[in-house]
């Protein structure tokens, strides 16, 4: 019987060998980059490729990642819960955002934002009903001369109109 | 163009991003140059120069380098590149258009500081930035600029690695920065003792903003005195101001540090779109206090603008034209401090969302007599209040917004509704081009 029970740091053992595998190649080079005794400060890329292998961070996927750098799967849990890119809940194939800050807001994006979630027909942050789209909104991507900006799968598209928009989500296959 | 670009000037050019192109425009000759210089002689040169913290707060370089105990070893440079003060989007330009002139000012800064390890923290978000500076570092690293010898002869290591975040605005504190690099949440640290003293890993830490270090090769080349003389007072230099908001060429633009704000945004932005008037600007990033259209003919020097009452912050320049409601801005921007605070410190946990919900209550109609004074409460009782300055950045907006516009918010509570409807909200303006270090974007 799978065991999903986060304070288990065994956990990981009822993932695929084949991608565990996979994990830890990809995460090898980027140990090296950190002193021996500070393997833990490689927790959100580990956190990165398991979300990116395993397609959200589900409480075995957050022990893998604590089990190679030596911590707690409570301090996984901690960071993956903090930062807004991670998901431990499934998302669709496609993750769409949207800024709506100040820069982007003054220059149209909310009405960006309004029309999009009826044409996906979502409320912020859900996912069309095939699981095709997450939609949300973000704050400022840093684009805010060339705004409104979106993120389509963490790639920024800039000066976003209503209908370069709706023409991207149609497009998203 | 008489004006001295220290930044922006290869910008556009073809393939600036290569260490081809950096080369052939003289790049990393001033690495060469300070090789041959004692590392002491280049801080001390930093100091001359009058560079200033482009991230926000302004600090002293030269004067924050000092501050590193002589005797602990190793030493950790890590350079700032979360830049996520909404309005400000110049860092990630100089990573996509001269990575190889932050990665010289990176080498600079380590070998004046005997530091042999550097981490570049960028925000999750700037993937593509990202891609683009470990493109340029590992060209470095090829050609021997970089590795286990400085420009292949100095026998000093260096190692150029980067970090890239998650999404959270709160790690662009310097603290929590050190805190999400080392695999945590970013909780800012209480200070003292500060990063220079204890930083990552508990070792001796400089933390600077991208656009600081990229200024260093310029210092060692031409002088610290030649960049002060650029400048006035006590900030030396140019600075990459960011325009945003409605005016009809919005983007980056390299001015001296104590450039005009009235002049860049009627004369070098072409003025508010349609003609329109300026009703507002906020000149620092999304935290610095407004400034009210009638007040913008201010320079935008750090001491200057705190003078004015506001702050240069980092750089970026919010421009709002009269058809704005400035309760629905502050809304917004209250929403984003209140999405962005880490909960660490309740005032600033609790608070956040209280200004939150009041600003959007009175926004929609609903605000009561006196809720414009419990605003003005709730702000005071968040900054300086808290760990870290985040708390000062989310009431700065609410104490002055206020303090400036105070009538309008009255008119909200009094007539039950927004007195600018939803028309006039978001003039979509796609027909505008981006100005970014003279090229269009």
């Amino acid at each position: 019987m799978p065991n999903s029970d986060l304070r288990s740091p065994g956990a990981w053992r009822d993932l695929p060998a084949e991608r565990v595998q996979r994990f830890d190649a990809e995460l090898a080079p980027i140990l090296k980059r950190y002193p021996d005794d500070r393997k833990a400060s490689a927790m959100i890329p580990a956190l990165r490729i398991g979300e990116h292998l395993f397609g959200h961070l589900t409480p075995e996927v957050m022990a893998l990642a604590a089990d190679r750098l030596g911590v707690s799967p409570a301090r996984a849990e901690e960071v993956a819960t903090f930062y807004v890119m991670f998901f431990t809940k499934p998302k669709g194939r496609h993750l769409v955002e949207l800024c709506t800050n100040i820069g982007c807001s003054l220059t149209g994006a909310d009405r960006i934002f309004e029309a999009l979630k009826r044409k996906l027909g979502v409320e912020n942050g859900g996912t069309t009903d095939d699981g095709r789209i997450t939609f949300r909104e973000v704050e400022c991507l840093g684009s805010c001369g060339t705004a409104p900006a979106m993120l389509i799968d963490e790639e920024m598209v800039e000066r976003v109109t209503l209908e370069k928009a709706e023409r991207i989500v149609e497009e998203l296959k | 163009m008489s004006e001295t670009l220290i930044l922006t000037k290869r910008w556009g050019t073809k393939d600036s991003a290569t260490l081809a192109s950096y080369r052939s425009a003289g790049g990393y000759s001033s690495l060469e140059k300070g090789l041959g210089m004692a590392p002491s002689a280049i801080v001390d040169e930093v100091k001359t120069s009058n560079l200033r913290g482009r991230g926000g707060a302004g600090f002293a370089t030269g004067l924050k380098w000092t501050f590193l105990p002589k005797d602990v070893r190793p030493r950790y440079l890590t350079v700032n590149a979360d830049e996520s003060e909404p309005g400000t989007f110049k860092d990630r330009y100089i990573i996509e258009h001269d990575p190889h002139q932050l990665i010289e000012g990176i080498a600079l800064t380590c070998w004046a500081n005997d530091i042999h390890t550097a981490y570049v923290y960028i925000r999750g978000e700037f993937a593509r930035q990202a891609r683009i500076l470990e493109a340029a570092i590992a060209e470095a690293y090829q050609a021997g600029i970089i590795g286990p010898k400085l420009l292949g002869k100095a026998d000093f290591p260096l190692d150029i690695f980067v970090h890239r975040g998650a999404g959270a605005y709160i790690c662009g504190e310097e603290s929590a920065l050190l805190e999400s690099l080392e695999g945590k949440k970013g909780y800012p640290r209480l200070k003292p003792p500060f990063p220079a003293v204890v930083g990552l890993y508990g070792k001796p830490t400089i933390i600077n903003n991208v656009e600081t270090i990229a200024n260093i090769p310029w210092i060692v080349t031409n002088g610290g005195a030649a960049f002060a003389a650029l400048g006035m007072g006590k900030s030396g230099g140019t600075r990459l101001f960011c325009v945003s908001g409605h005016v009809n060429r919005p983007g980056v633009y390299e001015k001296p540090v104590h450039y005009n704000l009235k002049k860049l945004i009627m004369e070098d932005c072409g003025g508010v779109v349609g003609g329109r008037k300026v009703k507002a600007v906020i000149p620092g990033g999304s935290s610095a206090p407004v400034l009210a259209g009638d007040e913008i003919d201010v320079s935008m020097e750090f001491d200057a603008l705190k003078a004015a009452g506001s702050m240069s912050g980092s750089g970026g320049v919010i421009v709002m034209d009269d058809s704005t409601c400035m309760v629905r801005a502050l809304s917004r921007i209250a929403k984003f401090y209140a999405e962005e605070s880490c909960g660490q410190c309740t005032p600033c946990r609790e608070g956040t969302p209280w200004m939150e919900a009041l600003i959007h209550k009175i926004e929609h109609g609903h605000g009561h007599p006196g809720d414009v004074d419990k605003l003005a409460q709730m702000a005071n009782s968040i900054g300086g209040q808290t760990i870290c300055a985040l708390g000062d950045a989310a009431a700065m907006p609410v104490q002055s917004f206020v303090k400036k516009f105070r009538a309008e918010f009255e008119q909200h509570i009094h007539e039950r509704r927004c007195p600018f409807g939803e028309h006039a909200w978001g003039k979509t303006q796609e027909s505008r081009d981006a100005v970014v270090g003279g090229m269009r974007a």
